[in-house]
């Protein structure tokens, strides 16, 4: 047993797994309120990066600017994204509205990889110090604010749905639309609001795994990643998508070292995420904490 | 969704077996003969004239066996209503489940493909498992997650595919006559297709395709009149399965090399927005919508080239970023299909013919 590498391994699997959880929380905050399955998640996490890494390096604008910039213009994408693609789809049969998150996630990886070209990109140094050390181990700056930004995030979103006006609208839409709207709750702008989040808060994850390893369409493969953990979690439930995505991410890096250790087969990193994905479905379809689908003739 | 025919003023229909017949009128029946006759005898070749550049034909190979796939997967998503993201994977094993079973226990092509179906089906059909207690979308997720434990599964078995080399497939014979290049292997994909859409249109019709669409309409009541529902969501996988098998052994065959790279998520997604882009629950409709997506890319191809030409010049991002613009197209054309045309263009076909047949008056 090599213990420096497995924990090693399994810090950085907590911290993405903390991203996983922000990523999959985006995805359920969409499919919760809208009841739309998000496909494109991964794509906001690209766009995202890319518009950022794009501010800093032909704009040359400091990185505070250039983030916030970022968000408002992830902002105006989610909200244009659902009024002009999602909400004609509204009512339509599941796999149509699937689908049309799929042909999104299949137009704007194209057109990202067009435009920015396939390399892999260096985000310009945002940190002074690249690593530091903390119980002994080395681990990069960027690390530790993805963590601390992760929590940051999750603290936020359980305060809005918890306290503000908007939150608790939201989660009112997302428990019965018809009582919500006659009780004065404009469903439309709840939808709207609803990718909007979710958009700017995926391209904080996508601005924060970019610094780390570099921008590149390989990005757009976490909103797959996200589907393990959301299935894990439950795919209707906040707390379940934090807890499934920090297993997840656990879970792939535990899956790497016993691979590298024992099995020798190659590629585990990928693909157990997948097996797990396929035994919950089996096993215990609505996940940890969703909420199981009573059928009623 | 489909499932419901334009019929003229006049036409009442009395019995069953006039209700279910493929070709209500014979016209119709004839201009589907003659259809196939003009398929026949659109690739031959007298002297130095021919009727089709070899371009083309190339390109309805292409969408010959592609066809063949979509149609499988018409049969799962369109009449079954179950959603799979995994279509490619069971393409790709089928192409390589003939090739090898032709290399390693050198049983000839002309069994081989159809025995790769058979296996697909069987591979099919454990992957559809998870669809006897799961729906809709968490089937999705599931059939998302076989592409890829198919896929590691590729590159991974060496035995089976060739590892990261791939693996070599002989041309098809038949009687110890090689047909192999475009022109004879045509008649290969003609005839598989001909046979699997007549199979697929007669299936529509008996027991098995009216339990099918009974589960996609309406899943409860389907099980409350005594339709398995386990059975027949597994049956669909396997016969969707077989039919991609089938697709997979003759796209095997005619490249004569399979590559462990080729079925990806993107193809999954392809065969989606094909039968998407036809109309889900149409079997003429699945040959439109993969003519559609075959040809898409060809004619940017042919536009990005006419642009080169004129005095505008040659712009950098067009001809450079060509791939990633049809990529881009094909993406869009899913996203406005599904918003302006959601029943597809074999919809829009029996509106165009509806239209034609009540001329000049339009009721």
């Amino acid at each position: 047993m090599n213990w420096d590498l497995l924990t090693q391994l399994l810090m950085n699997g907590l911290i993405i797994g903390a991203l996983y959880g922000v990523v999959a929380m985006c995805f359920v905050l969409i499919y919760k309120s809208t009841q739309i399955v998000n496909f494109a998640q991964g794509e906001f996490l690209l766009i995202g990066a890319w518009v950022c890494w794009w501010f800093l390096t032909t704009w040359e604008l400091p990185f505070v600017v250039g983030f916030l910039f970022t968000l408002a213009f992830m902002t105006v994408f989610g909200i244009v994204l659902q009024t002009v693609v999602l909400r004609p789809m509204i009512g339509e049969p599941i796999i149509s509205v699937i689908m049309v998150t799929i042909g999104l996630s299949l137009f704007f990886q194209a057109a990202m990889k067009w435009i920015f070209g396939v390399n892999v990109q260096p985000f310009p140094k945002v940190f002074d110090v690249q690593t530091i050390e903390v119980f002994g181990m080395q681990i990069q700056t960027a690390y530790v604010m993805s963590l601390f930004i992760s929590l940051f995030i999750m603290i936020g979103f359980a305060w809005f749905f918890k306290s503000s006006k908007h939150g608790l609208a939201m989660r009112a839409t997302a428990f019965d639309q018809q009582v919500a709207q006659s009780l004065g709750i404009s469903v439309k702008n709840v939808f709207a609001m609803a990718w909007a989040i979710s958009a700017v808060v995926s391209a904080v994850a996508g601005i924060v795994i970019g610094i780390v390893n570099g921008v590149s369409d390989s990005l757009a493969f976490i909103g797959i990643k996200v589907f393990p953990a959301v299935i894990l979690g439950g795919l209707d439930s906040i707390i379940g998508a934090i807890v499934g995505g920090v297993i997840i991410g656990l879970l792939e890096n535990f899956a790497e070292y016993a691979d590298g250790q024992w099995f020798q087969v190659g590629n585990m990193y990928t693909i157990a995420p997948f097996y797990v994905l396929v035994i919950i479905l089996m096993i215990k379809p609505y996940g940890l904490f969703g909420t199981k689908d009573i059928e009623r003739v | 969704m489909a499932g419901y025919n334009m019929m003229r003023c006049g036409e009442f229909r009395t019995t069953y077996e006039k209700d279910t017949t493929i070709f209500p009128t014979p016209m119709s029946r004839n201009f589907a003969i003659l259809g196939v006759i003009l398929c026949i005898i659109a690739p031959l070749q007298i002297g130095d004239f021919s009727f089709i550049s070899p371009a083309i034909l190339t390109l309805m190979i292409q969408i010959g066996y592609m066809s063949i796939g979509a149609l499988g997967l018409n049969i799962l998503v369109g009449f079954t209503g179950q959603i799979s993201l995994g279509h490619a994977a069971f393409f790709g094993f089928g192409a390589f489940a003939s090739a090898w079973m032709n290399n390693d226990f050198a049983i000839p092509v002309f069994f081989s493909i159809p025995l790769a179906g058979v296996l697909t089906m069987a591979i099919g059909m454990i992957f559809g498992l998870p669809a006897a207690r799961i729906k809709g979308l968490y089937l999705a997720i599931a059939t998302l997650a076989s592409q890829f434990i198919l896929e590691d599964f590729f590159s991974r078995a060496d035995w089976f595919t060739g590892g990261a080399a791939g693996a070599l497939a002989n041309p098809f014979e038949l009687f110890g006559y090689v047909l192999s290049g475009d022109r004879k292997y045509y008649y290969v994909v003609l005839a598989y297709m001909v046979v699997m859409y007549i199979i697929a249109a007669n299936l529509m019709r008996s027991r098995d395709g009216r339990a099918f669409v009974a589960v996609r309409d309406h899943y409860l009541s389907a099980e409350v009149m005594g339709i398995n529902l386990t059975w027949y969501r597994v049956l669909s996988f396997g016969i969707s399965s077989f039919y991609a098998g089938i697709a997979g052994a003759l796209f095997a065959h005619y490249l004569e090399y399979v590559s462990v790279e080729s079925f990806n998520l993107l193809l999954s997604i392809q065969f989606i927005g094909m039968i998407i882009i036809g109309g889900l629950g149409s079997v003429m409709g699945s040959l439109m919508g993969t003519a559609f997506m075959v040809l898409l890319p060809e004619v940017m191809q042919e536009a990005a080239g006419l642009i080169t030409s004129t005095s505008w010049g040659n712009i950098a991002a067009i001809t450079e970023g060509i791939n990633f613009l049809k990529e881009m197209v094909i993406g869009a054309s899913i996203v406005l299909f599904l918003i302006f045309e959601p029943d597809g263009l074999a919809h829009r076909w029996r509106m165009i013919k509806a239209y034609w047949k009540l001329y000049p008056f339009s009721y």
